[in-house]
């Protein structure tokens, strides 16, 4: 044993607010490294899950555009479709990511992670902004098959760039909402349950597929507390150039995801039990 | 001013419901040693370190590493500690050499020092010529070793290994102990280990501790104690005279032969 490794750490001073922003910020970075290092070798996954929504785009999205049963103004159906699926597609990946928190404390690897001088807050914000990262590969592969048939979508970098930043949002929010679950159910079985009973309310309770005036009144106001129809509108706005509330959009969701990691980290700890 | 010891704990305790899984524990450990909390399963040895660990709170009693008081100071005494659980913990579908560099980033090893950091830390494990190949083809043993890497790579003062060889077959059972033997004797490091393998203790702790039903009944060199018992006694005799004969009591029993079993599934 010739090498030894660097002078072990001396006793540290308590981090100031300065030092705990970069412990954040470098505790996302790491995990996200994290999730593109997997995701590389995933690739199998990346195309099972792209298949739900070129299914989308490709039946309900062609049929219904023939159809012409939803009221779109001028935007053809199929484009007013694209940036919903988008969302879907995060909205999918993103709900079941309690899992593998579910997962990792059962393989000890919860407690190892909780053992690393990282906040609770900042291993919640690193496993949700990873669940964007992964949305937002996945969303390249939609986005092609979109521009495939024919979608009008915007080549503006500045709006791709904020179509991302509201993949990444909305990924990260239902992700700790995932957690939040995760964290009361505490089981893999019992959260794949709620996971699949919340998902189809938040879909179709949002304006991911009509628009939210064709909804009864009570379903109008469920629309208006889903995050999700915040992140179309975004989306749909930035994507398409549909009429959007661009600010109250990113406002939204940057708040929700805010919630969601204030949540999510005050239940971590019943995981680490 | 004297060193303060590697660990201190005073009065500790701690319930899960009406069981009482520690009870009233005095613990220190030196600097430089490498000690063994022995016990049954059930014993309160895993939720001992979970307190050490800063993952259970110390309240009633307390605990400091190295004078730092772990309730009050949680990130800087996470900073000190290298833990490896008891489960196989690396992640499947990354490379070891990703495995390891994780944990730099999250030791926060500076970006100047990581690449050499982490392939030292592959080296003194014995995976420098595997780090490129993901985790999920590795052996049960060199999973064992790449976590080993991971609590490396941040230089800990105190390693602490809870159970480090269950499941591995008297190879890579030796080959752990070899590793951390050789860890100890280049970094003069610390190392806290729980284990139910009595020959291991012997042969590898300077100091043990022999733990039932949340309490310490026994402490010191397993020569100072197997003396004590009688002549010819071996560690294992101490363990059935401690504990009564059983090797199984208390709860924390399916638990952790379940959590086993799913690692040995994952493993495939």
């Amino acid at each position: 044993m010739s090498v030894p490794l660097a002078a072990p750490p001396a006793v540290s001073a308590d981090p100031g607010p300065l030092e705990r922003l970069r412990v954040l910020a470098a505790r996302v970075g790491a995990m996200c490294l994290v999730e593109l290092q997997k995701l590389r070798r995933d690739q199998t996954e990346l195309l099972t899950r792209a298949i739900q929504p070129a299914l989308w785009l490709l039946i309900f999205g062609e049929t219904f555009t023939r159809l012409r049963a939803i009221p779109t103004g001028s935007t053809p159906y199929l484009d007013y479709l694209a940036p919903g699926i988008l969302a879907q597609s995060a909205l999918f990946i993103a709900i079941f990511y309690g899992i593998q928190i579910i997962w990792e404390r059962d393989a000890g690897v919860l407690a190892k992670l909780l053992v690393t001088p990282t906040p609770r807050a900042a291993l919640v914000a690193g496993k949700a902004f990873a669940a964007g990262v992964r949305a937002l590969v996945q969303a390249l592969m939609v986005l092609v098959l979109a521009a495939i048939l024919g979608v009008a979508l915007t080549a503006n970098p500045l709006k791709l760039l904020a179509m991302a930043v509201v993949l990444v949002l909305g990924s990260a929010f239902f992700c700790c909402l995932s957690i939040v679950i995760a964290g009361i159910v505490l089981s893999r079985e019992r959260l794949m349950g709620i996971g699949q009973a919340i998902t189809m309310p938040l879909f179709f309770g949002s304006n991911a597929l009509y628009p939210v005036d064709l909804m009864p009144p009570w379903l109008k106001v469920l629309s208006h507390v889903n995050p999700l129809s915040y992140q179309v509108d975004a989306l749909r706005g930035l994507l398409i150039g549909t009429p959007a509330h661009l600010g109250l959009d990113f406002g939204v969701l940057a708040a929700a995801t805010a919630i969601g990691v204030s949540v999510a980290s005050a239940l971590l700890g019943r995981l680490a039990r | 001013m004297t060193e303060p010891p590697a660990v201190r704990c005073a009065g500790l305790s701690h319930s899960f419901g009406a069981s009482r899984a520690v009870d009233d524990v005095d613990l220190e450990i030196a600097t430089g040693e490498v000690f063994g909390l022995l016990g049954p399963n059930g014993a309160g040895k895993t939720t001992t370190l979970r307190m050490i660990t800063t993952l259970l709170p110390t309240a009633p009693g307390r605990i400091t590493v190295f004078g730092v008081d772990v309730a009050r100071r949680r990130m800087a005494v996470r900073r000190l500690i290298g833990y490896v659980p008891q489960q196989l913990s690396a992640d499947g579908g990354l490379t070891g050499r990703e495995n390891v560099a994780l944990f730099a980033r999250l030791f926060d090893v500076p970006r100047a020092r990581r690449a050499e950091q982490v392939r030292l830390a592959l080296e003194l494990v014995g995976l420098a010529d595997d780090a490129g190949r993901t985790a999920k083809t590795y052996s049960g043993g060199m999973i064992r070793r790449l976590e080993l890497a991971q609590a490396l790579v941040s230089s800990p003062r105190l390693l602490i290994l809870d159970e480090p060889t269950i499941g591995l077959d008297p190879v890579a059972r030796s080959s752990v102990w070899e590793r951390i033997t050789e860890i100890r004797a280049a970094t003069g490091m610390t190392v806290l280990v729980t284990t139910h393998y009595m020959d291991e203790a012997e042969q590898y702790c300077d100091r043990v501790a022999l733990m039932h039903a949340g309490r310490i009944r026994a402490l010191g060199t397993p020569a100072e104690l197997e003396a004590d018992l009688g002549p010819e006694s071996t560690l294992d005799d101490v363990f059935r005279a401690v504990t009564g004969n059983r090797l199984e009591s208390g709860e924390g029993g399916i638990r952790s032969v379940r959590a086993t079993r799913r690692t040995a599934r994952r493993l495939g």
